[in-house]
């Protein structure tokens, strides 16, 4: 099974509603690209979700510590930690794919956040995997929303 | 009018304090705050909070579970699920485990704060 223009669509719609609703302020998401050869990069901090169920894969969201401070902010943070950062980054995660069940139906079991900080983390897409890349452009920042299902 | 005891369980602590700060419901005062369902269940043993906000994915004991756990302790409390979890199954299976309302994040401030007078009406009706 592999992604459909429709799917893909979810995830755009829920990144799109989580910077207005959390951030109170819009993002640009991108039309989604697929990345057939080796892995998307990562940034500083990076927020995966490992899906389970009728799909398997991850979801991830991987963003610069510059536009995770300002999001922090947003969210009526003043505290920039590291831990702040990892929280905020596995919490977005988290809330996109959790919202895509109102698409996928109650099978699209999603886990706990898992966190990777520095952008030399190893990537969490298997080698042979097929990944769709999100783009986001909020405020003058960028980040990625990875997507890759069977 | 005296003041309802309010806990919050959520796994990320981001979402533990925007929950606290951004309420405005006067009747609600905070007293606590767990990481996951076996804390939640400890800190309702020895705070007895009268209104609960439950997130649903979080590691140890998931909020469903947390749900039965504090319903069996107090059948009377009053149990918000604040969850990323947007599918209508689960909303329902969270309510026929005892919850009272269902609130799906992200939110806004003033959603929060009309979920919660929900709950809040619900309970006095």
């Amino acid at each position: 099974m592999s992604m459909t223009r429709v799917e893909l669509e979810t995830f755009v719609q829920g990144t799109t509603h989580y910077f207005v609703t959390a951030a109170n302020q819009a993002a640009t998401v991108g039309s989604p690209y697929l990345v057939n050869e080796g892995s998307p990069a990562l940034l500083e901090y990076t927020g995966v979700i490992t899906i389970a169920g009728k799909r398997k894969g991850i979801v991830y969201f991987t963003a610069s510590r510059p536009m995770l401070t300002v999001l922090l902010m947003r969210l009526g943070e003043t505290d920039m930690t590291h831990e702040n950062m990892a929280d905020l980054v596995g919490e977005v995660a988290n809330q996109i794919s959790g919202n895509a069940r109102r698409d996928f139906g109650r099978e699209f079991m999603i886990s706990v956040p898992r966190v990777l900080s520095g952008a030399q983390s190893e990537s969490p897409t298997p080698a042979d995997a097929r990944s769709f890349v999100i783009p986001i452009n909020w405020r003058s920042h960028s980040a990625q929303l990875v997507v890759c299902l069977d | 009018m005296t003041a309802l005891k309010l806990m919050i369980v959520d796994d990320s602590n981001i979402m533990r304090r925007k929950i606290e700060r951004s309420h405005q419901c006067a009747r609600l005062q905070f007293i606590g705050a767990a990481g996951n369902g076996h804390q939640a269940v400890e800190l309702f043993r020895r705070t007895a909070p009268d209104v609960v906000t439950m997130d649903i994915t979080m590691p140890e004991m998931d909020g469903i579970e947390c749900v039965k756990a504090l319903v069996a302790l107090n059948p009377d409390v009053l149990i918000l699920i604040i969850s990323a979890l947007a599918d209508k199954a689960t909303a329902i299976e969270a309510m026929k485990q005892g919850a009272n309302g269902f609130l799906c994040k992200p939110f806004t401030d003033r959603q929060l704060t009309e979920a919660l007078d929900e709950l809040l009406r619900g309970a006095t009706q």
